[in-house]
């Protein structure tokens, strides 16, 4: 148990270090070094820099050096929690990112939680009743749900919510609360708008959810122990939910660790659509302002907010399974 | 996993005809495979099955794995369904500029926002389809022009009629579209699907945008495929150290939300690259996303594959590794590797229609779906102008398509199952 536990917190750790060269890497890309476009940015709003600064600036993020120097130099500043400047917003990268990031997990975390909560018993009930008139109604809302975008689904809810309630029923908040300090208030606005984004983001992994718990648990119900139980008179509930889900669920807990990625990913669009206040918005705005250290602070938070997600998830599906524990 | 591989096995064999004897068969035979698996002739029931007796299980007994396959997929009618729908989506495809009726770059501010005609069929109870004109006024209060129908100016409907010039297929010059209005121009005249803020014809701009967004998705899948195949192929033939950095690797990049990463590769294109190479360029980038997927399902056959017998016993004869793995190996998970790859574009249609949405994909004056979705981004207009909410269909649908599809041949890869 403890080797699993060090190999996957290793696993993690390498996986933030890739996450890192990848955003630098982004940061990287655009021609020209981000001093360029940081001069070319302050003259188009009518402001500039002098040549003492500029050079200034160079030697403080070691743009002369070698590349890998550069990203010693990157990853020394973020690791004392300096984000580097978003130059858009001539403000530091940490105070622009904000509640954001927080909210996009938040987001993220509560459409996962709602696609466990609504794909286990629809995928329990379309085992246990398979082939019934309800089962071929959730394949085909699966189907569906699989089928739209999570970004298109977004633009159709947004646009009957529009046409038939007359309503915006995107963002997070309520206009009063938006820029307003958390209060317990605010924190009860932000349940109350939470439901619709969670369930355009978590549709396509709910199906998806709900198709892999049907197959388990169907497989599951076919085995002789299960006929033994019910000749041996167990009631319908105690033969179902005794064994067979809880063998059936292990497979289905260890899609979880991909449906985190998944669902932020998604998140980044969604957003955009909806116009929630997550890193969506921002991180589009700073890649067409190619301001790329907002861009690829965000990406490598993102990232790291999301192993950290998968990893605790991962613990947590070793707490619940005894035979992860056991075998490694 | 055993009986997925059609070994040749003495205790389970009862009819075993040559090779030769069945040869005719497998050429001739009435129903063309979809899906053609050269694999070893398998002429024995799956374990558990009754011997043969009736005419019924004789045909199963000696047909190829091919017809097997077939069988199964026909018997799979929403793959079958979906089958339909692709085979149609890619003649849209290809007759693109014939089943338009009005040059997709045509605009004019005039004609912005135009509502769909709605296309009459009878006139005076005989099939007469035409339209009514639609005629364009000043809103006073507004300073808006209002597009309404005209009932008494009838556009008859006429097919494989004249209009603007294109070259079917990029080669043969021709001016013959499906649709056509007699006598008048189609670009003022007919607007089956409304038009865009432009005024360019909503119909004809999906049907280039079908094209783009059809083909990119292909190219896109091949490049996966290719990568897939490669690097799962090495990873489960060769093992070691190998398949210990491609797991990881795909690992990686599973467990970190792509979308982010994919929009700062597309960002980075450099603004002054002409449509061609944005093209190619978003289509590597989309390929990016979808090999881990493919290489996966490459990787288990290989690892299930490498130890059997028939492998053994061709690296003992002396066959070249190439020869043991594209003449023994491939053949026998070539219809899951369709399969995988079938299943795969979807996403692939979705990334390039989330990025072009975005502004970071295709840019025009390319034409996709998500090219045409930007212009839906807002409440306010797509409230007003529904319409241009329609190139959300042929997503939704193509994706559907492409998932009954995938699910059939991914059935019927394994008809002894």
């Amino acid at each position: 148990m403890l080797s699993y536990l060090i190999r996957r917190i290793l696993l993690a750790l390498f996986t933030c270090w890739a996450i890192s060269v990848l955003a630098f890497v982004i940061i990287q890309l655009p021609p020209g070094d981000f001093v360029d476009a940081y001069i070319s940015n302050l003259s188009a709003s009518g402001s500039g820099i002098s040549l003492d600064q500029a050079q200034q600036l160079r030697a403080e993020y070691a743009l002369d050096e070698p590349i890998w120097v550069q990203y010693a130099r990157w990853m020394r500043l973020i690791l004392r929690g300096d984000l580097g400047m978003a130059m858009e917003w001539q403000r530091p990268v940490t105070e622009v990112i904000g509640d954001r990031l927080w909210l996009t997990m938040v987001v993220s975390i509560a459409a996962v939680v709602l696609t466990w909560l609504v794909a286990l018993p629809i995928g329990i009930y379309s085992a246990v009743r398979p082939y019934s008139p309800l089962d071929y109604l959730f394949t085909l809302l699966g189907f569906l749900g699989l089928a739209v975008p999570s970004f298109l689904l977004g633009l159709l809810v947004l646009y009957f919510g529009f046409v038939y309630f007359n309503a915006n029923i995107g963002g997070l908040f309520s206009p009063q609360y938006a820029d307003a300090p958390w209060t317990g208030a605010k924190l009860l606005d932000l349940l109350r708008h939470l439901p619709v984004p969670a369930v355009i983001l978590g549709i396509a992994s709910m199906a998806q959810a709900i198709r892999i718990m049907r197959a388990n648990l169907l497989d599951e119900l076919r085995k002789p122990y299960v006929v033994t139980a019910r000749a041996k008179g167990l009631s319908e509930w105690r033969a179902i939910w005794k064994y067979p889900v809880r063998v059936a669920l292990n497979p289905f807990a260890s899609t979880i660790g991909y449906t985190l990625p998944y669902v932020v990913s998604g998140s980044i669009i969604v957003s955009l659509v909806l116009g929630l206040p997550t890193v969506g918005p921002l991180l589009l705005r700073s890649l067409i302002a190619q301001d790329m250290f907002l861009a690829g602070a965000i990406v490598l938070l993102l990232g790291i907010m999301t192993v950290i997600g998968t990893l605790l998830s991962d613990l947590l599906l070793m707490w619940i399974d005894p035979r992860i524990r056991v075998d490694d | 996993m055993a009986d997925t591989v059609p070994i040749y096995d003495p205790t389970k064999a009862t009819v075993t005809p040559s090779p030769a004897a069945l040869a005719p068969e497998a050429t001739s035979g009435p129903t063309a495979p979809a899906v053609s698996a050269p694999g070893p002739l398998a002429q024995f029931p799956a374990p558990g099955e009754p011997l043969l007796t009736s005419d019924a299980e004789e045909r199963v007994a000696v047909a190829t794995q091919a017809q097997l396959m077939w069988r199964r997929f026909r018997k799979h009618r929403l793959a079958m369904i979906g089958a339909g729908a692709v085979i149609a989506f890619y003649l849209v495809v290809a007759l693109a500029d014939f089943l338009s009726y009005a040059d997709p770059e045509a605009s004019d501010a005039q004609r912005g926002l135009i509502a769909p005609q709605r296309v009459q069929f009878f006139l005076d109870g005989r099939f007469s389809p035409h339209v009514y004109a639609m005629v364009g006024e000043r809103d006073p209060a507004t300073f808006k022009r209002v597009y309404t129908e005209d009932p008494t100016q009838i556009i008859p409907l006429t097919f494989f009629a004249p209009g603007f010039d294109y070259k079917l297929f990029g080669v043969i010059p021709a001016d013959m579209h499906l649709i056509g209005v007699e006598g008048v121009n189609p670009e003022e005249t007919l607007f089956l699907m409304g038009t865009d803020l432009e005024g360019r014809d909503m119909w004809s701009r999906v049907m280039y945008a079908t094209r783009t967004s059809l083909t990119i998705g292909l190219v896109a899948v091949v490049v996966s495929l290719v990568l897939g195949v490669i690097l799962g192929g090495i990873s489960g033939f060769y093992g070691g150290f190998a398949d210990t950095v491609i797991q990881r690797t795909i690992e990686i990049l599973r467990s970190v939300p792509t979308i982010p990463l994919w929009m700062g590769l597309a960002a980075a294109m450099p603004k002054t690259w002409t449509v061609t190479q944005v093209y190619f360029a978003i289509t590597i980038i989309i390929s990016l996303i979808g090999w881990t997927e493919l290489a996966r399902v490459v990787r288990g056959r290989f690892l299930s594959l490498r130890e059997e017998d028939f492998v053994t016993a061709a690296d003992l004869v002396g066959a070249r590794q190439s020869r043991i793995i594209f003449v023994h190996m491939v053949p026998l998970f070539l219809s899951h590797i369709i399969a995988a790859t079938t299943l795969a574009l979807p996403a692939m249609i979705i990334s390039e229609t989330a990025l072009s949405f975005l502004g970071l994909g295709l840019r025009p004056p390319a034409i996709s779906w998500g090219v045409l979705l930007q212009q839906a981004q807002n409440v306010q207009t797509v409230a007003l102008s529904p319409w241009l909410l329609l190139p959300a269909l042929p997503v939704i649908l193509v994706i559907l398509a492409f998932n009954f599809l995938g699910d059939g041949l991914r059935d019927a890869a394994d008809p002894y199952a």
